[in-house]
């Protein structure tokens, strides 16, 4: 017995890969975002819902490598698709080197924008790891932060450019 | 980087004749820049925010807005939303069981509107489904028959306006008569009329909640908010309980900055949840947060400066009209601050302020970061460099000259008793290393990329402010913090520390404070902190860059009377006494107790094998006092300062602004983990900057137009210019560890600050922000 009719005829089960593991989604509603299926129904509520249309970055994303705002990505487009959430960031648990200087620079405050910035700041280092501030902060210039004016935010990124290109 | 941060501290011998004891280092003590307890699960998305709250079997609220500013309810049919499926319950205002208002200072405005709404996005009923978008669709099968009524929007005009409340239009009227302003005149007078447009919070976490009924009545609410237990108070009046029925616990709050002081949808969610009996979940979305949550006040400011031909302020006159919307929210807070501090921190022998919070059918207004001060700031320093060009003398001269001291008067006839450098700060941010920039990098332009200057019209402009406010809450209200701690021995034999308070964490970082206070008190390196709720006493609010002072101060009273209870287990065991002059014995260093005088010590966890030592501690800071019939009074408790420098680039036929340096000298006391406080610095940098160059709430006739991140822009890491803070560390007598609370400074006088090198860079007699390209390029202000 389904108790929400009102969805019933709306409604899909379909499957998603998401972090290199498959989940189930049954009788999702199809106007469901990726944001809400990560959050509300997969148990990976690390994409954070600032806006839902677009304008934050918080929600961001990979799908198949390319940054996107889950929030703007229906759940039943991503079928076939591979995506990666902040929960998948790092081996089991341990903090990756833009995690670690985050925590070093100071950059989180109430931490809302954090698990989209380390999204996409892992993606602009492995797209072009010798960005100058100024592209920085363009590239990051999709997510709000209301809490730190980004200059903890900016020192992180600039540490782990250092610690890479030294490595 | 060259954002950048120095220190400026007072010598050893100044600190200690303010007489603040200064302790040993501990590692991720005072003092240090102690990683947050929170921050890896905030990196690693494991944090639970409060939209991250899921219980099975939930059902998801949702609330009707009125759609008008001003109307009268003819009917409110909720059948079509009642009759689909999916929906477990509709609620209105007959459905609200106890107290029908609520309200942070008085309860004036309803849970649910139901004879008329007095505001856009008013709630007018709410409803509980299986699924969001059910609960959508319910909402918007209620057919609500309103008669449209002529919104009163203006502040001024509200005064001999028709009541649009049964309390009344004048929600606070407070007139402050220092000296002798009717006698006095100076020789130079220069005036004006300023213009502050509605600022929103914006924090990026939206406003949501998890309640669970308990089966027995009650409610457990996990909910982001400012201050739990004046939230659980105004939940149990409204739904008829008592207060041991409303249990609250603080979920991870997603930034605040005073918009979560007010009630949102607390007692709509736990209302769902006792009607359905299920647990109930709601979380606004980003265009609701706009509607669901007080926002700083609009104010229009009459101001009159008289001075001396060698520059000394004389007197003072200003009428302030804050508009504080429909209900009262914390109005008659925010128009005392506004009036307290209209001259800005300078001497001045006689003033005469008179201030008006209004009700009007604009949305409410209440707290945000700055509370008061943030507006009239704008307005006094547009006026000390109006001053400053009438006199011919350098804006800065000027404003040193005046400065406040330790020992000066404010106009409420209060004297500073503790640290004042005014004029520190001023000379930090005014000497600054300038600006070292490419200025051909087209990124830079005003404008960036998309609409980029015309690099030969962009002309560069400097401009300096200051302001200050007030620390706690003033008048005679008594804002006390609970906290207890605990110490015993852990697992592994090392000692372990837990600290309960109630104090909302809100991204500030009093979590990290609350850790680096029990390591340096209690040499404890392993600090649990109990979660955030109502099981213990109040903590007050996370406002008025309080929590510092007042639960730090708890923190470190409860840290106290543990080690006083630890060493006098001690003294018992080994036959000691600690009485009188005796008392001093025995100390806690070094993670071991010792005897001063014979030298042996034991350590701390053979001491604690007994068993834990727990103590409370009930922190209050001193009395004040309210004011007097002519605003005089000793209404506050401590004040803190900052000055910005801003240097700007325009493109004056486009409008355009850039920002491109800030530079600050903030009173801090004493920085207790100087990483944090610079990360408070830069944000609270970036609202003012916001607010001056392009934060405001577009209302049309009472209706708000820009209700998204579209349309109501907030600073991106492009906008945001680079910033050289510099710490004025001067302990403040009184305060734990002479701290300052951080927060607020930041963004009072940054704004003025940009308006200021706007000015400078145009010429222009800008007198309203935010600054728009229009007053810009059409000189329209
Ligand atoms: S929540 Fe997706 S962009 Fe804001
Ligand atoms: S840390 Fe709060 S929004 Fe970025």
């Amino acid at each position: 017995m389904t108790r929400h009719d009102t969805l019933r005829e709306e409604s899909v089960a379909y499957g998603l890969h998401i972090n290199g593991r498959d989940h189930a989604v049954q009788a999702g509603w199809l106007g469901e975002s990726l944001l809400y299926v990560l959050r509300e129904r997969l148990g990976l509520p690390g994409a954070k819902n600032a806006c839902e249309q677009g304008e934050c970055g918080s929600c961001s994303v990979l799908l198949d490598g390319v940054l996107v705002c889950s929030c703007c990505v229906l759940a039943a487009d991503a079928v076939g698709s591979d995506v990666r959430t902040v929960e998948g960031m790092g081996d089991d648990g341990e903090l990756t080197d833009v995690q670690q200087a985050f925590l070093e620079a100071g950059a989180v405050q109430c931490g809302f924008c954090i698990p989209g910035l380390i999204v996409a700041v892992h993606d602009l280092l492995d797209r072009r790891p010798d960005a100058d501030e100024l592209s920085v902060r363009e590239a990051i210039s999709g997510n709000l932060c209301r809490c730190t004016g980004y200059g903890r935010i900016l020192a992180a990124v600039a540490a782990v450019q250092r610690e890479r290109a030294g490595a | 980087m060259r954002s950048g941060q120095r220190r400026r501290t007072t010598t050893a011998a100044q600190a200690s004749a303010t007489g603040t004891t200064t302790r040993e280092r501990v590692g991720g003590g005072i003092g240090s820049d102690a990683e947050r307890p929170d921050g890896v699960p905030k990196v690693q998305g494991r944090f639970g925010f409060s939209s991250d709250a899921f219980a099975e079997g939930m059902l998801w609220g949702r609330t009707l807005r009125s759609p008008h500013a001003a109307a009268r309810i003819r009917s409110i049919d909720t059948s079509g939303a009642e009759q689909l499926d999916g929906v477990e319950v509709v609620i209105t205002a007959a459905d609200v069981p106890g107290r029908a208002t609520f309200g942070l200072e008085h309860p004036d405005q309803p849970v649910f509107a139901s004879d008329v709404v007095r505001y856009q996005g008013e709630p007018v009923a709410a409803v509980a489904a299986v699924h969001p978008e059910i609960a959508r669709r319910a909402v918007e099968a209620i057919a609500v028959d309103y008669e449209p009524l002529d919104p009163l929007i203006d502040a001024e005009a509200a005064v001999d306006a028709d009541p649009i409340h049964p309390d009344g239009n004048v929600v606070r009227h407070i007139e402050i008569v220092h000296g002798t302003p009717d006698e006095i005149t100076g020789s130079v007078v220069v005036e004006g009329t300023y213009e502050i447009g509605m600022q929103d919070q914006a924090f990026m976490g939206p406003e949501s909640g998890l309640a669970i009924p308990d089966g027995d009545g009650g409610v457990d609410l996990y909910i982001s908010t400012q201050w739990l237990h004046v939230d659980r108070d105004q939940v149990a009046a409204c739904l008829a309980l008592e207060p041991e029925q409303v249990r609250l616990t603080l979920s991870g709050v997603g930034g605040a900055f005073g918009a979560r002081e007010d009630v949102s949808l607390q007692v709509h969610v736990c209302l769902l949840a006792l009607r359905t009996g299920q647990p109930v979940k709601m979380v606004y979305s980003r265009e609701e947060s706009f509607f669901g949550h007080v926002h700083r006040h609009p104010a229009r400011m009459h101001y009159r400066h008289h001075a001396d031909h060698d520059g000394t302020l004389v007197k003072v006159e200003a009428s302030l009209w804050f508009d504080g919307g429909a209900y009262a929210s914390s109005s008659t807070a925010v128009i005392s601050n506004a009036c307290s501090f209209a001259p800005g921190p300078y001497r001045v022998a006689h003033a005469h302020v008179r201030g008006w919070a209004m009700r009007t059918n604009n949305p409410p207004c209440g707290a945000m970061r700055g509370f008061g001060s943030v507006q009239v700031c704008m307005a006094h320093e547009a006026q000390m460099d109006k001053l400053a060009a009438a006199l011919d003398i350098d804006p800065v001269e000027l404003r040193l000259s005046n400065a406040l001291r330790t020992g000066d008067q404010l106009i409420t006839g209060q004297r500073i008793t503790g640290v004042a450098p005014v004029a520190e700060c001023i000379r930090a941010a005014a000497d600054a290393p300038p600006l070292d920039d490419d200025r051909d990098e087209p990124l830079r332009f005003p404008g960036g990329t998309g609409r980029t200057a015309d690099r030969h019209h962009v002309r560069r402009g400097t401009g300096v402010a200051v302001g200050f406010k007030n620390l706690m809450y003033s008048e005679g209200f008594d804002d006390f913090s609970t906290a207890a701690v605990r110490l015993e021995v852990g697992a592994d034999g090392a000692p372990v520390a837990t600290v309960h308070c109630a104090a909302a964490e809100v991204g500030q970082g009093f979590v990290t404070l609350a850790q680096q206070i029990v390591r340096t008190e209690l040499w404890a390196q392993v600090v649990h902190l109990h979660q955030a709720d109502t099981a213990i006493g109040s903590a007050g609010s996370t406002s008025a860059s309080r929590q510092t002072w007042m639960s730090g101060g708890a923190v470190q009273g409860a840290c106290d009377r543990v080690r006083e209870r630890l060493l006098q287990r001690v003294a018992d065991r080994r036959g000691i006494d600690l009485t009188g002059a005796r008392r001093e014995v025995l100390a806690l260093r070094d993670g071991e107790i010792r005897h001063v005088d014979d030298g042996w010590s034991v350590p701390l966890g053979e001491a604690l094998e007994d068993g834990p030592v727990e103590a409370n501690y009930e922190h209050h800071h001193v009395r004040t006092d309210p004011f007097d019939e002519r605003g005089q009074g000793d209404a506050h408790v401590s004040f803190v300062f900052a000055a910005h420098r801003a240097v700007v680039d325009v493109d004056p036929e486009l409008g355009l602004v850039r920002v491109q340096q800030l530079t600050t000298g903030q009173d801090v006391g004493r920085a207790l983990n100087p990483r944090a406080v610079i990360g408070q610095i830069e944000g609270g940098i970036a609202q003012g900057v916001g607010l001056a160059v392009m934060e405001e709430i577009v209302l049309d006739e009472g209706c708000i137009a820009n209700p998204s991140f579209t349309d109501y822009l907030i600073p991106t890491a492009l906008d945001m210019p680079v910033v050289d803070a510099t710490l004025i560390e001067q302990p403040e007598p009184g305060a734990p560890y002479g701290a300052k609370g951080v927060g607020e400074p930041p963004t009072i006088s940054s704004t003025p600050a940009v308006v200021a090198a706007i000015r400078d860079a145009t010429g222009l007699d800008l007198r309203r922000v935010p600054v728009r390209p229009d007053d810009i390029a059409l000189r329209r202000s």
